[in-house]
């Protein structure tokens, strides 16, 4: 099963950079992706057994991502403005923030999430507690609200 | 349409040389880091633009995502190796910090 | 001819925030916050600018080229999404564990 998955996501990833559907080049993508599956297929997928929750983990996924461009344009509004203000009105400060969430997927994404949004870096994660430079008071009150992590909390089904 | 692409791609060119001044005067060793993934990023940009302007979208594309991941790996390479010269050199200042200030 | 006013509306927007991400390279104080600005910019600018060129290769019709060749600015905007805020991430760390103390406000008040 992990074996069809990553030969189907090599080979239409073959498709599409080559562009060019003759027989020859379409059977060389066969033998490549065949190679490529046999010898490194678990670093892909690294789970021992694959559950119907990807599926709809997945699609609570495709759900979060306008929000988070969203969150991304009103990031950049705001950095845009700290720039192009003369008098540079920042507080920078690291500020510690736990977090109630466990497996390394959600976390990761939490940590791409938090670097993305409003005046916000993930700088380190230390046994579930983040630490995140801010550059000023409001936007670290804003991640403390936690509204961001709910919604992490809801892809992943933890709570 | 192809001058205004090209028009867009040589104002792209002057942006990348301001991040160079950052990374030939950056006072740290991160900052140049942070410079060089900035002006890879743009280069993939204009790369993408350049296809548009000779009409060789196919090739260009190629090359524009080989420069993508080539600066990705450039950047963690560079960041993994800074962080770990303090751990083999306690002694020593592991970037040159704060010394412009 | 809407399409291509929308296509060039995205490329221009991002231009604009790869001007600002450029500026607060130059113009912030230390490296953690000139991070917040080469991160975040150049993230938001790639994606529009790409989206933008994806919008204007579909202008000349659906043939199949072109939708292959969309799918490719695509993808490549996808991995810059995704491996822009690990890279920013990195360097960040790397620089929390070298020890480099954070610019605050009180010392610029010298």
């Amino acid at each position: 099963m992990k074996y069809v998955i990553v030969f189907l996501v090599l080979y239409l990833h073959w498709i599409l950079w080559s562009g060019k559907f003759d027989v020859f080049h379409l059977s060389l993508g066969v033998i490549s992706c065949a190679l490529v599956t046999f010898m490194s297929h678990n670093l892909y997928i690294q789970s021992e057994k694959l559950s119907p929750r990807i599926i709809k983990e997945s699609f609570r996924f495709i759900k979060y991502v306008p929000w988070l461009l969203y969150q991304i344009i009103l990031s950049n509004i705001h950095v845009a403005s700290l720039v192009l203000s003369p008098g540079m009105p920042i507080d920078p400060k690291i500020i510690r923030y736990k977090t109630k969430l466990k497996s390394e997927l959600s976390l990761v994404t939490f940590a791409n999430s938090i670097t993305l949004t409003p005046g916000t870096i993930t700088a380190d994660i230390v046994d579930g507690e983040y630490y995140v430079h801010a550059l000023s008071k409001k936007v670290a009150d804003d991640l403390m609200a936690g509204e961001m992590e709910d919604k992490v909390a809801q892809i992943f089904e933890e709570d | 349409m192809e001058n205004y692409f090209l028009y867009i791609a040589i104002f792209m060119c002057v942006l990348v040389l301001l991040a160079l001044y950052r990374g030939a005067a950056g006072p740290t060793v991160l900052d140049r880091i942070i410079a060089i993934s900035a002006i890879g990023t743009k280069t993939t940009v204009i790369l993408a633009l350049m296809g548009f302007i000779y009409r060789r979208s196919d090739m260009f594309l190629d090359i524009s995502l080989a420069y993508a991941i080539l600066n990705f790996i450039a950047t963690i390479a560079a960041a993994k190796f800074f962080r770990s010269r303090k751990s083999i050199n306690p002694g020593e200042r592991c970037s040159i910090d704060e010394g412009g200030k | 001819m809407i399409v291509i006013t929308i296509a060039v509306a995205l490329i221009v927007a991002g231009t604009f925030f790869f001007v600002t991400a450029t500026l607060g390279l130059l113009r912030f104080p230390d490296f953690y916050t000139r991070m917040h600005a080469a991160g975040k910019g150049d993230t938001l600018g790639a994606l529009l600018s790409l989206a933008g060129l994806a919008l204007y290769n579909l202008n000349n019709g659906f043939s199949v080229e072109a939708i292959l060749i969309s799918m490719k600015i695509l993808i490549i905007a996808l991995f810059i999404f995704i491996a822009n805020p690990t890279a920013t991430h990195a360097i960040t760390k790397a620089g929390l564990v070298c020890s480099v103390k954070p610019w605050e406000k009180k010392e610029s008040s010298k």
